[in-house]
């Protein structure tokens, strides 16, 4: 019987190391086929008219004109009359055509009448949304108030992160057809392969078991693309309507950026109190934020953010209103309880005359279980940036116009490993394939399984065919929360402990040994400590009896392969110009744990990544409303902004491995590094330029009000 | 690709207004489907559209040919007609080169060019780098430095790499983050992206 567990480090041949991506050359040549590029035989294009009005009731619809066009297939009102529309880009009526721009022409020939209502878009301003509020709860612990009379220094500060959206650059959408009445083959870019079937089946009203879906590869999703979207369901039933055939919706980028998922923002009032020696006693806050029409995400359950304050007293109200639905956007509730904690800390530490670094490692044991953890990472990364040597009080005192500033902040997820089952055959020609319905948003899923197997098998990576994307292979859960690799990679190495139980079964005998004493290394079937009596991988599977070998892996199952629980630590080094309000990136640093790391390239990479989309929504990004209209005024990709190549400065990203970390197991990481990124870079340049930019992104004309309002 | 049952438009009356709003470029092709002769100013001008009009490409050193509306741009021909999907479609609007190609070796945005004015050059896609089962240094370079994730900018980038380099074969990384400022990326593949580039400008120098 195998003993499921992760081999140890001696024993690793491939697991932890530097791996190039199994699907590096399909994406580097254009050959990785995303759902956008699926040209399917007879493909209709189809189109969405889309309300104009932030908040409006339908009053008539004339498609007539529409309908008699050559070449349009299909036409579908998706919300009558009589409907309110509660978000301006909200779907009323689609088209399918021969071609887009027959589909277009269709669009703009279909006439709607709105009576228009009042709209409200505004999400920073409690007192404006009147009643357009819900509680999200509110909590008090220990005695604040007398906490607070206790403390020596006792700070307060407003801070706050605007709305900001996904932004996939493989904008969400499908291709349906129909094979006979009852049969639905879908691609769809989704995070979420095994679960799409179950959704779409209600409402298209077949089975579940009737609906195939398809995605060998997704342009990003970052906890936006988990279901099949009103559209996903609209464009099967254009497909039913045009006779089966397929179907392509692909929303515009406008439609992306307007309906397809936005962060939810936050506003907060922090107080801190403590002691003159940095000891924290007490934290208040009342915090707001929305995530559109109806009450979403509460960041209240993560403030304040790991650091267990003993005295508390915090509230959160979400406020509705017209600015389209949010989603899950990578570590929900995180970056935004981070920043109103990581930022009201500084601000304390600069009451207090203190380093901030020797803030937080007086009050390290407040984050509990992983205080040492925290403690090993800040030292790391304060090494790495050069923390002691370049920081100082909270104020650039250098003459010039740029202003140098550092900041830190830390983090942390969960990431336990989902439910996951994988088919591994391995053939009497020594060929091992392994499928499963999972799906790889770019943080290297398929290589990672690959990796398990091979490594598990003692074979090279290349030996490892890898198919994911298709929900006819065993279920895998859905891309979110960091939990895809955990949850693979455990199954992917229990399915292989048991093909090679099965196969040192039949290979005993020719080597003499008892099965117990066999082990796979180097491509061989050998028994241990014994190289010399050894049988090629190949003439191993050859003894299979002529027949492949199939085993079923899961996850949850026997042994620990994964859990939950990483820390991180983020710091930034920044210069600020204080005569145009222009932040600059130096240096950041990123100091991550997360278990057992299976393919170190992969793993950085998803911190590069993460520090990079930090970078974005603390100086650039933001979905901007229009007060009047009502509508996103920047649903493009020239004014939503996005850091370039040359925005990003120097990164260094150190994984921490080795004893206390890989004996955890397999832990995601897509999560953690971007929680940090807003509430480190606030910190430097709030040290750079001697006062608070309150709210994200930190745009010039922000930087340039905080700096007016200090009267620098 | 493509369904059978092509439209045939009615070609109708244009006035001189609406002529000058079709466009300033004047083609000389042969007489052909959805061609008409005008007279503009006393002289004969030929003009297309607005329906279909043959349409004839270069890429990747293949001649290509397509019936298509002059307001097709050059990306939804490569993608919708050739089935050449490497060019992806993401702003639409030439900023995020997700879509970047190589007119005469030259780096544009084929989301921001008709596809009818793009006939008479050479069109150079990601699918034309390398022969078929190889790869571009360049190609290379960014599967060795992981400079991808979701992997819907690469190709642009790809590409956009390749005129970089061919004009500054020995680049530095400040131009590096110059010349490459023109592509986004949404996963943050940055940090790969420098690397591969002078790992590629090495390679290349036959280092």
């Amino acid at each position: 019987m195998a003993e499921y567990k992760w081999p140890e480090p001696e024993k690793r041949s491939l697991i932890g190391k530097r791996h190039n991506r199994l699907d590096g050359p399909d994406k580097v040549t254009g050959r990785a086929k995303y759902t956008y590029d699926v040209n399917r035989p007879g493909m209709l294009y189809g189109k969405i008219l889309r309300c104009p009005y932030a908040h409006a009731r339908i009053v008539s619809i004339d498609t007539s004109a529409a309908e008699k066009m050559p070449g349009v297939k299909a036409v579908k009102i998706i919300q009558e009359p009589g409907k309110e529309i509660l978000w301006a880009g909200d779907e009323v009526v689609a088209v399918a055509a021969v071609d887009e721009p027959t589909a277009e022409d269709a669009i703009r020939a279909i006439k709607v009448v709105y009576e228009k209502l009042p709209h409200f878009v505004v999400d920073h301003d409690l007192k404006a949304a009147g009643d357009q509020v819900r509680p999200a709860g509110e909590e008090t612990r220990g005695n604040p108030d007398a906490a607070f009379a206790e403390a020596d220094v006792v700070t307060e500060g407003t801070y706050g992160m605007a709305v900001i959206t996904h932004c996939c650059l493989e904008p969400h959408g499908s291709i349906a057809e129909w094979e006979g009445e009852n049969n639905l083959l879908v691609h769809i870019s989704t995070q979420n392969v095994s679960g799409i079937a179950a959704q779409m089946a209600a409402p298209l009203e077949i089975p579940a078991g009737n609906i195939r879906v398809r995605q060998d590869h997704i342009g990003g999703g970052f906890g936006s693309k988990f279901g099949p979207d009103r559209w996903g369901i609209e464009g099967a039933r254009l497909s039913k309507l045009a006779g089966g055939k397929p179907v392509k919706i692909m929303l515009e980028r406008d439609a992306e950026l307007m309906v397809a998922g936005a962060r939810p923002s936050v506003y907060g009032r922090v107080k801190v109190g403590a002691k003159r020696d940095g000891t924290i006693l007490a934290w208040e806050s009342e915090s707001w934020g929305t995530a559109g029409p109806t009450a979403g995400a509460s960041p209240l359950q993560q403030i304040p953010y790991i650091f267990a304050i003993p005295n508390f007293r915090k509230k959160h109200t979400l406020i509705l209103n017209h600015i389209g639905p949010a989603r899950a956007w990578r570590a929900p509730n995180h970056p935004q309880a981070c920043l109103l904690t990581m930022a009201a800390l500084d601000d304390l530490a600069a009451a207090l005359q203190m380093d901030p670094l020797d803030l937080f490692l007086k009050n390290i044991a407040l984050t509990g279980q992983r205080a040492e953890i925290y403690r090993e990472e800040l030292r790391i990364a304060a090494d790495l940036i050069g923390w002691k040597k370049n920081w100082h009080p909270r104020g650039d005192k250098t003459s010039g116009p740029i202003k140098r500033g550092l900041g830190l902040s830390i983090h942390t997820w969960g990431g336990l490993g989902h439910a996951s089952e994988c088919d591994l055959t391995i053939q009497p020609d020594g060929s091992v394939r392994v499928q499963l319905g999972s799906q790889d948003l770019g943080t290297g899923t398929r290589t990672a399984i690959g990796v398990v197997i091979a490594d598990t098998l003692g074979l090279p990576l290349s030996a490892v065919t890898v198919e994911i994307g298709d929900n006819r292979f065993p279920a895998s859960g859905p891309s979110g929360g960091s939990t895809t690799v955990g949850g693979v990679c455990s199954a992917a190495r229990r399915a292989a402990l048991d093909a090679l139980d099965q196969i040192f079964e039949k290979v005993a005998p020719v080597l003499g040994a008892a099965p117990a004493d066999l082990e796979a290394v180097g491509g061989t079937i050998r028994v241990k400590n014994n190289p010399s009596r050894s049988l090629p991988w190949q003439q191993a599977c050859a003894r299979l009896g002529g027949m492949p070998l199939s085993v079923r892996g899961r996850n949850p199952g026997p042994g620990t392969l994964t859990s939950g629980g990483v820390g991180g630590v983020m710091m930034a080094d920044v210069s600020v110009d204080i005569e145009t309000g222009i932040i600059k990136v130096n240096k950041m640093v990123c100091v991550q744990d997360c278990g057992l790391i299976i393919n170190m390239k992969a793993a950085e990479s998803q911190c590069y990544g993460a520090m990079i989309q930090g970078i974005c929504y603390s100086l650039y990004e933001e979905k901007i409303m229009d007060r009047i209209t009502g509508r996103m005024l920047n649903p493009n990709m020239e004014f939503y902004k996005l850091a370039g190549i040359g925005d990003i400065g120097e990164l260094v990203v150190h994984m921490m491995t080795g004893k206390g970390y890989d004996e955890r197991g397999v832990i995601g990481l897509g999560e953690p590094p971007v929680i940090s990124p807003g509430a480190a870079l606030s910190n430097a340049v709030a040290n750079a330029i001697g006062v608070r930019v309150p709210y994200l992104p930190m745009t010039p004309d922000r930087v340039l009000q905080a700096l007016e309002k200090k009267g620098g | 690709m493509r369904d059978d049952d092509r439209i045939r438009k009615e070609s109708v009356g244009i006035s001189r207004r609406d002529f000058l709003k079709v466009s300033g470029i004047s083609f000389s092709v042969p007489l052909v489907m959805g061609t008409r002769i005008i007279r503009v100013a006393g002289a004969p001008v030929a003009l297309q559209g607005p329906g279909k009009v043959p349409m004839t490409f270069t890429i990747n050193g293949k001649k290509f040919t397509a019936e298509l509306e002059p307001r097709v741009t050059l990306l939804d021909a490569l993608r919708q007609e050739f089935d050449l999907t490497g060019a992806k479609r993401v702003c639409d609007r030439g900023t995020c080169g997700a879509c970047t190609v190589l007119l005469d070796g030259k780096a544009v945005y084929a989301c921001s060019i008709l596809a009818i004015e793009a006939q008479s050059h050479a069109i150079t896609t990601v699918e034309g780098l390398a022969a078929a089962g190889s790869l571009h240094p360049i190609q290379q370079a960014f599967v060795d430095n992981d400079a991808l994730q979701c992997g819907f900018c690469t190709p642009g980038f790809v590409v956009a790499c390749k005129a970089f380099l061919d004009r500054h074969p020995n680049p530095t990384p400040e131009e590096i983050r110059k010349g490459l400022g023109g592509n986004l990326c949404r996963c943050g593949t940055y940090v790969g992206i420098q690397a591969a580039v002078m790992q590629a400008a090495r390679m290349q120098k036959g280092g």
